[in-house]
């Protein structure tokens, strides 16, 4: 029997080829998920070890306010320079240094425009020498207070050279430096994780990276020979009580670099999901495969039966020649998914501004998961058609078989009920009635409603297929298409689900985000009144910032009326954290904003003052007079009273403190302006004055509030155009899935191909009948997604309602554009199937002996 | 032996020393070798053969559907060797009937649309009086909007007989259109068939192995190992069974 199996399955490898390549792709995403971040975290890892291979004992303040990557940067409490003193007298230190070195060092390149990192930090640090790892390449070490050092990678990037004039934005806005050196590292490196550095003086580093003169970053200690680190560390501890973190070099490296896996664990997330569908709809394919091999091979297996197979070695062959092609994919997706996780992992070293990217490896979980993933899929898949093979027969052997109509009475059911178990999780999960399992019980949703409407397909797939292909029923080829398109509605069914999947999932993501884009961009436009606003566009883990000077002299230019520059920042408020903000200007509040008091006065602030949202106020039980203990990024917990209540809306934050708190704030800058003019003035009169004095503060541009606007809900355009290319491929495989079912039907009817070519159909009508039926399918699938997704879309964008999405906005120029790529995919799945009805041999085909 | 037979000027389908060789060196087989043959005009001829005889071969290269090694075959005034798929395609569409053994219909086209079929490939439209003859003559005109699927054996070769007769091709080729059939069906398509010949001038040439369907046509040719052997004209089951018997002995070889 397995002999039997094994031989049948080499006779139709070319046909189980298509299916396995779906599997092969799903299992490339699973493998190279694991890939990728075992590689990044092992080159994370080298990176940090490296950057603390010469410190046996690290101290350093522990942070106001703990962050973790993905919220901004942590800022840490400086330790006062007498620590360092203190550190130096403990027996077994040999060597104690006091180190500045914090994020937010920008350089202003040559070219006018700051250098822009995407992920790795831009230190500003003290110059400490060089050492075993830090060499100077050109130039001499910073001695004096307006003299600065880079490391290589930044001077190349920002095409600067020793004895240039360059500005670097910190904490300070734009100051100028001359360039006096140029520095590498150990191993003809440029940099170390592509991490940008700028090293000051000791007192312009202590002032520009930490607000404060005296204070260090870190302490670090080099032992005494003889004395090992964590003997160091215990001792150092000790002696400065618990006030500090004091850490091996060994330690800070590993915490260091598991915060940043933190962060990657995300991205891993990310492709998971992504290969989840990709499976999802290999599973369709394969499913459909596994159901019209057993169809053709009705008499073979009844065969087998007739001379005496069990229904249970039935079910065994086919599982067994399962169990072979997800074998054979599992091998072929962990080879290519090694090779894309190796290649991403190069990009985004590359991305990353140079990142050593550690040697590949291969985790176990990529290989777990790459087979347990292939083997299960493909299984799981034939399952359903195996268990119909073993139904069959024996007499069938000696019949004349087609694949009879079967009723769709238990498959409608079924698929109602799943369907309803869809809607029914996605109303649990989208109402907010699921706690904690909200996001799971969402995607659970989701998925039971793909499978519950792919089964309702067959039921639907008679009426709506017969009316898109009256489109192309004009001509014979059309006709016959569209008949042989409505023929199966099961193998039609399941090939257009397969589509459908990943057309509802990128329609579903655009409603969601466009919709989203709608509602607040009219709320802005509608209730901001301001007609210029200076902003830029965020590209690292801070937002842009502007040197607060520039709102004041905006102030005084002619035809200005008022004039308020926003900060924020991360704080602890009665032990909780969240986001808060602060206004150059109070009463631009109401008078730009247009927020409305609910309690108390929302026009002024004391310095022990704040104002609270509504929503925030009723969260945290605060009324006006209530007392609250807030924690910013810098300085010391201070105590503030509420004295006004506003109405919460999508644009308010949750509280505002007196400008007075604005120094303690991690970015001491305004990270928005917003200007309004008097009545008469034009804008174009404005914006240009205002544009001069912005002249030191290049990471922002002044604009009118359209634009502003437009540059703010933009951003959302790239998770949606990253979710799109992820998406296409599934799209991709659901067409690998309609080219198969072509192939395969095409196969089935030989004969009849054979006896429409002897009565007088010609190629080309041949090839067009197939292509209307590819067409007809694939327009199906992308029907049904649209309508799917447009349907889940709205869904979402209802119960989000009260978040301030208020508006549905349906893609329709998108969606009319998956209609014409469906099309197009649909032209393009028929032509090899197309072309080999068109070359069946007549002859061959009609001959009966 | 060579038969020619009838007024060349009446021919509806003529082969002149026709060669069909497959494969070749050690594995060569010749299945025609040097046949001649006419097929009168209004005629119904039936060509019979022991298996491996090369009738089948004969039928398939006069009909188009298989190219000949050496010789010439014409259908009315054109010329079938040498032309390409698409010239093939248009004499099969416009010149040439066919009746199959079996799948002979389209399973998703109701039984006019199959009748219909060869016409609306072409862009014609049927004759409405020769379409009500034909539908009258086969006897379906109640069964028109069923699927193959619903009809009997009968019945299906009956509609594919009636799409064969609808585009009034210039000839017919049946290949034993019987043989799936039980005596009862098989005698009423037969019947049907000379009718067809008989009242409408159709000509018709069947390839078969059954002496009791050879004895429906005006004329019976015998092929034995690629060549043509006898022929009989006015035959019965009996004259055809003799001459069979006399053909099988030295024919066992082939194939």
């Amino acid at each position: 029997m397995v002999r039997a199996t094994l031989k049948s399955l080499l006779a139709r490898k070319v046909r189980l080829l298509l299916s396995g390549l779906a599997v092969v792709l799903g299992v490339m995403f699973v493998s190279g998920a694991f890939v990728l971040t075992d590689t990044l975290g092992r080159s994370f890892d080298a990176v940090f070890a490296d950057g603390f291979s010469d410190v046996d004992v690290n101290v350093a303040g522990k942070p106001k306010v703990a962050l973790s990557e993905a919220e901004g940067e942590q800022v840490a409490t400086p330790v006062p320079a007498a620590v360092l003193e203190q550190v130096k007298t403990v027996p077994g230190v040999a060597e104690a240094k006091g180190v500045v070195n914090a994020d937010g060092a920008r350089l202003i390149g040559s070219n006018g425009k700051v250098v822009a990192s995407f992920g790795p930090p831009q230190l500003g640090e003290n110059w400490l020498g060089e050492s075993d790892l830090v060499t100077l390449r050109e130039g001499r070490e910073p001695r004096a207070d307006g003299e600065i050092v880079v490391n290589a990678a930044l001077a190349k990037a920002a095409k600067v050279k020793v004895g240039d004039r360059v500005g670097v934005l910190t904490l300070a806005p734009k100051q100028e430096f001359t360039l006096v050196g140029v520095f590498g590292y150990s191993g003809g490196r440029d940099s170390i994780g592509g991490v940008n550095e700028v090293a000051f003086t000791t007192p312009v580093a202590q002032r520009l990276m930490l607000g404060e003169p005296d204070v260090f970053t870190s302490i670090t200690a080099q032992a005494t020979d003889g004395t090992s680190p964590e003997s160091l560390r215990d001792a150092v501890a000790g002696a400065l009580g618990g006030q500090y973190e004091v850490k091996t070099g060994e330690q800070v490296a590993a915490d260091a670099s598991a915060s940043l896996k933190e962060g990657l664990s995300f991205i891993n997330k990310v492709l998971l999901g992504f290969a989840a569908v990709a499976l999802l709809v290999g599973t369709f394919l394969i499913l459909n495969t596994f159901s019209i091999i057993v169809a053709q091979r009705t008499r073979e297996l009844a065969l087998l039966r007739a001379i005496g197979a069990s229904g249970r070695q039935v079910i065994g062959s086919v599982v067994l020649e399962a169990v072979a092609v997800g074998l054979i994919a599992s091998v072929l997706g962990l080879g290519a998914g090694i090779g894309v996780g190796a290649l991403l992992a190069y990009l985004f070293g590359k991305l990353a501004g140079g990142l050593a990217v550690a040697g590949l490896g291969v985790p176990a979980a990529a290989v777990i998961g790459a087979f347990s993933v292939g083997l299960v899929i493909t299984v799981v898949a034939a399952l359903l058609p195996a268990l119909r093979a073993s139904r069959i027969p024996p007499i069938a052997a000696m019949q004349d078989v087609a694949n009879p109509d079967r009723p769709l009475t238990r498959v409608t059911v079924g698929g109602a009920v799943v369907t309803a178990i869809g809607a029914g999780l996605l109303f649990l999960g989208l109402g907010g009635h699921a706690g904690d399992n909200t996001l799971a019980t969402i995607l659970g949703g989701v998925l039971f409603a793909f499978i519950g409407v792919a089964l309702l397909t067959p039921l639907i797939s008679r009426p709506v297929v017969s009316l898109l292909g009256a489109i192309f029923a004009w001509s014979v080829p059309g006709k016959l298409g569209r008949l042989n398109s409505g023929r199966n509605p099961r193998r039609t069914a399941i090939t257009a689900a397969a589509l459908m999947v990943g057309i509802a999932l990128v329609t579903g993501v655009t409603v969601i985000l466009d919709s989203a884009k709608s509602s607040i961009s009219s709320l802005a436009t509608d209730t901001i009144k301001a007609d210029l606003v200076i902003a830029g566009a965020q590209s690292g883990p801070r937002p842009p910032s502007f040197d607060p000077a520039v709102l004041d002299k905006a102030a005084t230019l002619p035809g200005v009326q008022l004039v308020d520059g926003e900060y924020g920042d991360m704080a602890v408020v009665n032990g909780t954290r969240t986001w808060v903000a602060a206004s150059s200007n109070v009463a631009a509040l109401e008078r730009i904003f247009g927020t409305k008091a609910t309690a108390g006065d929302i026009s002024r602030l004391a310095p022990d003052q704040l104002l609270l949202s509504s929503d925030t106020a009723s969260a945290r039980n605060l009324s006006v007079g209530s007392t609250v203990t807030v924690q910013l990024s810098r300085g010391d917990a201070r105590t503030y009273t509420v004295s006004g209540i506003y109405e919460s809306s999508q644009l308010t934050n949750p509280m505002v403190l007196p400008p007075q708190a604005v120094r303690d704030f991690a970015m001491p800058q305004p990270i928005q302006g917003f200007v309004q003019l008097a009545p008469g003035t034009r804008v174009e009169d404005v914006q240009p004055q205002v544009e001069r004095l912005l002249a030191d503060s290049p990471e922002v541009t002044v604009v009118d509030l359209g634009s502003f606007v437009k540059q703010q809900t933009s951003q959302l355009d790239t998770p949606l155009r990253m979710i799109q290319i992820l998406l296409a491929l599934a799209i991709a495989i659901a067409v690998l899935g309609i080219v198969n079912t072509l192939a395969l039907s095409v196969l089935e009817r030989t004969r009849e191909l054979g006896l429409l070519r002897a009565i007088g159909l010609r190629r080309a009508q041949t090839m067009r009948m197939i292509t209307v039926e590819a067409v007809v399918i694939s327009l199906f699938g992308a029907l049904l997604g649209v309508v799917v997704g447009s349907g889940l879309g709205a869904a979402v964008v209802r119960a989000l309602k009260d978040e301030g999405i208020t508006k549905l906005v349906l893609p329709w120029s998108q969606m009319g554009t998956f209609l014409i790529l469906a099309t197009i995919v649909g032209v393009v799945a028929a032509v090899l199937p197309a072309v080999r009805a068109a070359r069946i041999n007549v002859l061959g085909a009609i001959a009966h002996d | 032996m060579t038969a020619t037979v009838g007024q060349q000027a009446q021919a509806a389908a003529r082969a002149s020393d026709v060669w069909k060789v497959y494969g070749s060196g050690e594995a060569q087989v010749v299945a025609l070798r040097g046949v001649n043959a006419e097929f009168e005009r209004g005629r119904f001829t039936a060509i019979m053969g022991p298996s491996g005889s090369g009738k089948s071969t004969l039928m398939h290269c006069l009909a188009g559907l298989d190219s000949v090694t050496r010789g010439t075959v014409m259908i009315g005034e054109t010329t079938v060797t040498g032309l390409g798929d698409s010239g093939l395609t248009k004499l099969r569409r416009d010149k040439v009937g066919f009746i199959f053994q079996q799948f002979n219909l389209l399973p998703t086209l109701t039984a006019q649309e199959n009748i219909l079929l060869p016409l609306s490939i072409a862009g014609r439209k049927p004759d409405p009086a020769w379409y009500d003859t034909v539908i009258d003559t086969v006897g379906l005109r109640d069964r028109l909007g069923h699927r193959p699927a619903q009809l009997s054996g009968g019945q299906q070769q009956r509609v594919a007989c009636a799409r064969a007769l609808v585009a009034r091709p210039e000839v017919i080729f049946a290949d034993e259109p019987t043989g799936n059939l039980d005596s009862r069906s098989g005698a009423e398509v037969l019947n049907f068939l000379r009718n067809s010949v008989r009242e409408h001038g159709q000509t018709i040439v069947m390839v078969t192995h059954d002496p009791t369907a050879a004895a429906y046509a005006d004329r019976v040719v015998f092929l034995a190992d690629g060549e043509i052997v006898s022929e009989l004209i006015e035959p019965t089951a009996e004259t055809v069974l003799d001459t069979m018997k006399k053909l099988d002995t030295p024919a066992e070889v082939a194939n």
